[in-house]
């Protein structure tokens, strides 16, 4: 790996020498990546490298994890998010998740989205928060589907619905960084397709870090790809780069499919 | 050996004529005799007995011959009967395994057969109490002074004990164990370590295994006093020794560990996904307790809580022993109230004819709060069960 495809002009967050381990076990060993603020990045690798352990040390998910530690830097805007000073509750409400399987509450639509503005007390009249909700639902993509039925609840979308709604869920608080654990891999082909569009609005307006199995929905989102392997980042590049020119034997095997 | 042939025998002998008929007598001879016989003591102590040893001897001998010979021929015949059985095609696995099942469903049909005949009993009662006096005056009159003998119309109102019931049962008894079981609930499913939820939440069960009569001393003795000086502190009056408070709050001790292991039941039903989505939206630990999974949790924790009012107002030893015996109606929880099951156990107590209608009142207060706690654990079942559809 050459210093040059880790130089991003102006990095959102920035890790260095990133260690995670769950009890005795090393997770993930000695990883440095910068995240581009108006690009997409895909995290790919087989089962089990490391990738979602990764993006959840990103946001310090892997806080509720008993036994998780992580060690290295991490920093968003220069700041580190592992410092005892940070508020762990103001750095997810500015490095906002989307899970893998879609996470509706068991309330109203409406009440999904409003649910991170109310506890901000971003919305102090009802009208702004009618705004707020309008806003994700339209940035989501669901607003046409569901502006009539706002009341009913939330677990009675389709499942690719139900992750829009978790993607406006998401980018209601106005978060900085979206992280994207494996958005897609509940979804039909269909729920899929109009996920990656909806990534491809949102890129410029959230640095957004996207997990992925799936090597062609990487190739197609992403804007910088890093592979994963074994715990340890591999590559880290431009994604036409990666998929066309991999200078790691182990990058190429992988993307032509000879493992993983 | 069997003793009554052995001793029929003996009885049949010459020597045997002339033992006396009386039967305390009698039986000490022949118990003599047997002891010597059998060699049990040396000699005989009543004289009497003497004659007979020689005959308990020579029975006794006889008679386990006879045994053995009896066991061997049954043990040939079922052994023959075994043989002739075993056939090429004779299925044994799947007759055992008939037998097992059979033993099975009559074990389970135990307990059901028996609720069946409790149910019967009590309404077979209950019908002949109905018949002295009409059910409108149980469930709806406000006196409660039942007598011996023929029924003085409008001494047999029920309400002021299921007012106990409820004051002392459901709303009591639920004050203490709601917020004190759900909060311990949320504690240890979200904040304790693992190894503080490893000691604390046994200790928390074996509040469960007390006997409820050591929890009626508890309040009759250490509660209800302190209460009733507190009272007399504030200047309430009518506090007494027994009230509804003491026995209440006991109870809802009591109950403290059936609400908090269904609520941590419903809370850790409620999919981890659920509380990642709301502490990554940057949520605080306590707003997704109270926001988020608490709302996903209710239903069963409504559940849990129904299930709770139905064992609290079941609950007898704690109100007999504290709650008192006088039918109040009052709304003072330092006054002394009574409960449906606190009067059952008085009007089944002591010295009563049963045919009277203070008796059988019994067995009707006791259909009433049959019917009322299988409608409240219907209800609570069918809400934990659709609850639990919901997330699988």
């Amino acid at each position: 790996m050459t210093q040059e495809d880790l130089t991003i002009a102006d990095p959102k967050m920035t890790a260095h020498g990133v260690n995670v381990f769950y009890g005795e076990k090393q997770a993930i060993n000695n990883v440095s990546i910068d995240v581009g603020t108006d690009l997409v990045t895909a995290f790919i690798g087989p089962s089990g490298c490391g990738k979602s352990t990764f993006l959840r040390s990103l946001n310090r998910m892997n806080d509720t994890v008993a036994g998780a530690k992580v060690t290295g830097e991490i920093k968003l805007d220069g700041e580190d998010i592992y410092a005892p000073s940070m508020d762990v509750v103001q750095l997810r409400a500015r490095v906002g998740m989307v899970f893998q399987k879609p996470n509706p509450f068991p309330k109203s639509i409406y009440d999904n989205v409003a649910y991170g503005p109310r506890i901000h007390g971003l919305a102090p009249q009802k009208a702004d928060l009618d705004g707020i909700v309008e806003r994700a639902l339209t940035r989501a993509g669901l607003w046409d589907e569901v502006k009539d039925r706002l009341a009913e609840s939330g677990t009675a979308l389709s499942g690719g619905q139900q992750q829009r709604l978790c993607i406006a869920r998401a980018i209601a608080v106005d978060p900085e960084v979206v992280l994207m654990d494996e958005p897609c891999s509940a979804l039909d082909p269909i729920a899929t397709a109009k996920i990656e569009e909806l990534i491809h609005e949102l890129r410029g307006k959230f640095a957004i870090v996207i997990v992925t199995h799936n090597m062609q929905q990487a190739a197609r989102v992403s804007q910088r790809t890093a592979f994963f392997h074994l715990g340890t980042l591999v590559e880290y590049g431009k994604t036409t780069d990666i998929f066309t020119n991999p200078r790691q034997e182990r990058t190429k095997d992988y993307i032509t499919g000879r493992y993983g | 050996m069997s003793p009554g042939l052995v001793t029929n025998s003996v009885l049949a002998s010459e020597a045997a004529k002339d033992l006396p008929a009386f039967g305390f007598e009698r039986g000490a001879i022949l118990s003599d005799a047997r002891n010597v016989a059998q060699g049990r003591q040396e000699a005989v102590r009543i004289p009497a007995a003497a004659p007979l040893v020689e005959h308990y001897a020579a029975a006794g001998h006889k008679y386990a011959w006879i045994g053995i010979g009896a066991m061997l021929a049954l043990a040939l015949a079922g052994g023959l009967y075994a043989y002739t059985r075993i056939q090429p095609d004779f299925r044994a696995r799947s007759r055992v395994e008939k037998i097992v099942m059979l033993v099975l469903l009559l074990a389970s049909l135990v307990a059901i057969l028996t609720t069946f005949g409790i149910v019967l009993s009590l309404l077979f009662e209950s019908i002949r109490f109905f018949r002295l006096v009409p059910p409108g005056e149980l469930l709806f009159g406000t006196n409660w002074a039942p007598t011996s003998g023929a029924p003085v119309p409008g001494t047999f109102g029920g309400i002021p004990l299921f007012w106990g019931t409820v004051l002392i049962g459901a709303i009591i008894a639920m004050i203490v164990a709601i917020p004190v079981g759900m909060m311990s609930a949320v504690y240890l499913t979200q904040y304790a370590d693992p190894r503080v939820r490893r000691w604390v939440k046994p200790c928390l069960e074996i509040l469960a295994g007390v006997p409820t009569v050591v929890y009626g001393y508890f309040a009759a003795l250490t509660v209800a006093p302190a209460l009733r000086n507190f009272a007399a502190m504030l200047g309430i009056p009518n506090a007494s020794t027994e009230s509804a408070l003491a026995a209440g709050i006991v109870m809802g001790v009591m109950i403290i560990p059936f609400v908090s292991s269904m609520a941590d039941d419903s809370i850790n039903a409620v999919p981890q996904a659920m509380r990642d989505g709301s502490l990554a939206l940057g949520a605080t630990p306590n707003e997704t307790i109270r926001q988020v999974l608490i709302p996903a949790a209710l239903p069963g924790v409504m559940g849990g809580i129904l299930l709770a009012v139905s064992r609290a107002i079941g609950e007898t030893m704690i109100v007999v022993m504290a709650a008192g015996l006088s039918a109040n109606m009052t709304a003072n929880p330092f006054a002394s109230v009574t409960t449906v099951t606190a009067q059952i156990v008085k009007l089944l107590t002591g010295d009563q004819e049963f045919d009277s209608a203070k008796t059988l009142a019994a067995f009707a207060l006791g259909l009433v709060l049959f019917v009322v706690t299988l409608l409240l654990n219907i209800v609570a079942l069918r809400i934990v069960k659709k609850y639990r559809e919901a997330y699988e």
